[in-house]
């Protein structure tokens, strides 16, 4: 098992090393991070070929890669070159965004694999009922939901009953703004209520997308097995219910689930971004439309190594999933 | 089922072909003439009434885009008029802060976000079934160049390399479309390549091949025919998600930039007024749910129509 994740990791490097090549022209050819300058008025040509030589742009682009990623395996990920961004330290930069999403993001994953497996199983099992209909009719509209939209209805509703709260003479709960920057403070019951307050939303939002996934998928996967012979045999040899649904059934159709759960970790941080930009949280999301818009490329870089080496983790573990749930699929 | 009515050796006045579906209906039962595969998916797609029922919601909306501008003629350039202006005779879903009128903003919309769709779900159907069958069809160092390109393209999140590329080169309705299909291919190549893997075991492909069939008459006489079902219906799956992408993308002011505009867009831009005007809201919002739900739908009867075994319910 450690032998397979080492060869995994080792097999992802020379991806990863192509990928920040291929990544490195892309945002190259994105745009100069000088050319807003050029337009102001006062600015003359030489000043400009003085900022490009200091921040080394007047070089070619191969060396311009090599020598960033000889000092990005050092660790030093460079610093912002972005207008008004005062050289802020990419790493930090990065890393403080990818703790705010990653906060986010764990946790509606979690809520998401959890509550849309039981629903996706539930409705297999009772399937054509009510309950079936309505989870089946609901998932689909669900998936059907840009993000966008249901992460501003959230918001609007969520103010609506922030309102409906302070007429009633309590405290605003939900918050439609980034965290705190210093944390929560105050009591226990406090730090909990303003945890909830705002998180609520915006996990709620992303959840629910990612729930429609994972449920219509169960749900397919989990009627599959339960059709399948080797069910109707443990049903005939008059084992209960429960123990072929859950021994039997369950274990196996969790299988192809664990492929979504590799899928949607990507899909996963693009509902991120659009997330966070509708509540204003300081993420990876946040992050990356600003050094788009400012054409900030060793910024960019970072984003683009973080979100690409997350992915190839995520990979990993759906990937691990699928070894310990059938123990056919080798790993070694 | 025998193509050719002189080869089913019960004669004309026979019952209907087996495999046919248990309750047949008066037209089925006379019907022992020749029925091609595709008029029986054709048939089988429209007893599927939802799905019709979606059918018939995407061309409305398409209906709306295409045709809207010659029943609606206020320019969606006019900014004669005052901002935000509630809904009225002149301006059924008001105006919009600059004074446009809103409902000839939607159809232009409307007609923009269907065409994104359209191109990026032919365009990256195409890409990834071409690459996909090459991998799977010649295997060996083709299939690991390609295996591993897919994995490269899977790595970094599409909306950043089409936000990054957008600005880069321009927010026209037709680039969004080429970025986003470059970008989108991924899955079905991956499909497509399983899918080849075990059809090209088939004996009919080891007889063309004998036969000294060429690789690109094999795959696109043999494999793809016989992929059309899984093919089809991701296409309907892509134009859904498609639709989603961009106005993720233009919501975040990365996509469709003017003067085209979008669903997306117009969300973007409108968003903000949720509260004090709500129908700059939910008509755009309405109209983008619907569009990915018909087509979700679509894409459901489409896979009944092609693979009648998924449906039944064994019990």
């Amino acid at each position: 098992m450690i032998r397979y994740i080492i060869r995994r990791l080792l097999i992802s490097v020379p991806i990863l090393a192509i990928g920040s090549l291929l990544a490195f022209f892309l945002v190259a050819a994105a745009g100069n991070p000088v050319a807003e300058l050029k337009a102001k008025p006062g600015v003359t040509a030489q000043q400009i070929r003085d900022l490009e030589s200091s921040l080394g742009l007047d070089q070619p682009i191969i060396v311009r890669y090599w020598k960033w990623l000889l000092d990005f395996l050092q660790g030093d990920w460079g610093k912002s070159i972005a207008l008004g961004q005062a050289k802020v330290d990419i790493f930090d930069s990065v890393m403080r965004a990818l703790w705010i999403t990653a906060r986010l993001v764990i946790g509606a994953e979690i809520l998401a694999i959890v509550l849309g497996v039981s629903v996706g199983v539930l409705a297999a099992v009772k399937q054509y009922s009510i309950f079936d209909y309505l989870a089946t009719s609901s998932a689909f509209l669900m998936f059907s939901m840009p993000i966008v939209c249901v992460a501003v209805i959230l918001k609007t509703y969520g103010i609506k009953f922030n309102n409906l709260l302070e007429s009633m003479g309590l405290d605003r709960w939900l918050s439609t703004v980034s965290p705190a920057a210093g944390g929560f403070k105050g009591s226990f019951g406090e730090v909990i209520f303003q945890y909830t307050g705002t998180y609520l939303l915006p996990t709620l939002s992303l959840t629910l997308i990612s729930f429609a996934a994972y449920s219509r998928f169960q749900r397919a996967s989990m009627l599959e097995t339960l059709n399948s012979d080797y069910v109707r045999t443990a049903r005939a040899k008059g084992i209960s219910q429960r123990r072929v649904i859950f021994r039997h059934a369950f274990r196996n159709a969790l299988i192809p689930v664990s492929t979504l759960f590799s899928i949607n970790s990507a899909a996963l941080f693009s509902g991120a971004i659009i997330t966070e930009t509708v509540f204003g949280w300081k993420g990876m999301g946040n992050l990356l439309v600003q050094s788009i818009r400012t054409f900030d490329p060793y910024m960019l870089m970072g984003w683009l190594m973080v979100t690409a080496s997350l992915v190839i983790v995520f990979n990993l573990v759906a990937d691990i999933m699928y070894g310990i749930l059938d123990p056919r699929i080798r790993l070694a | 089922m025998p193509s050719d009515p002189t080869l089913n050796p019960l004669g004309p006045t026979s019952l209907p072909p087996a495999g046919g579906a248990t309750v047949a209906t008066a037209s089925e039962f006379d019907a022992t003439k020749a029925r091609k595969q595709s008029t029986l998916i054709i048939r089988r797609f429209f007893r599927h009434r939802l799905a019709v029922a979606a059918l018939v919601v995407f061309l409305l909306i398409c209906a709306i885009g295409f045709l809207g501008p010659l029943f609606w003629t206020i320019s969606v350039e006019d900014t004669s008029s005052r901002g935000y202006l509630p809904p009225s005779a002149a301006h059924p879903l008001g105006t919009i802060q600059t004074g446009k009128d809103m409902l000839a903003q939607l159809i232009i919309g409307t007609r923009l976000s269907v065409q994104i769709a359209l191109v990026v779900a032919f365009g990256s159907t195409l890409l990834g079934v071409l690459l996909g069958a090459l991998a799977g069809y010649l295997r060996g160092a083709v299939d690991s160049a390609i295996s591993r390109f897919v994995d490269l393209m899977l790595i970094i999140p599409q909306i950043a390399v089409a936000a990054i590329l957008v600005r880069a080169l321009s927010g026209s309705w037709y680039t969004v479309a080429f970025i986003l299909a470059a970008f989108g291919w991924m899955t079905v190549a991956r499909i497509t390549r399983g899918e080849t893997l075990s059809l090209a075991q088939r004996e009919f492909v080891e007889a063309a091949r004998a036969a000294g069939a060429k690789t690109r008459w094999i795959i696109f006489r043999h494999l793809v025919p016989n992929m059309i079902g899984t093919i089809t219906v991701n296409t309907t799956l892509a134009v859904a998600s498609a639709v989603l992408s961009e106005a993720a993308l233009s919501f975040i002011g990365l996509g469709v930039q003017p003067p085209d505009t979008s669903l997306g867009l117009i969300i973007n831009e409108n968003y903000s007024q949720i509260t004090n005007r709500p129908w700059l809201f939910w008509g755009p919002f309405v109209i983008i749910v619907l569009l990915s739900l018909a087509v979700n739908f679509i894409g459901d009867g489409l896979r009944d129509a092609f693979d009648p075994r998924q449906t039944k319910v064994r019990a």
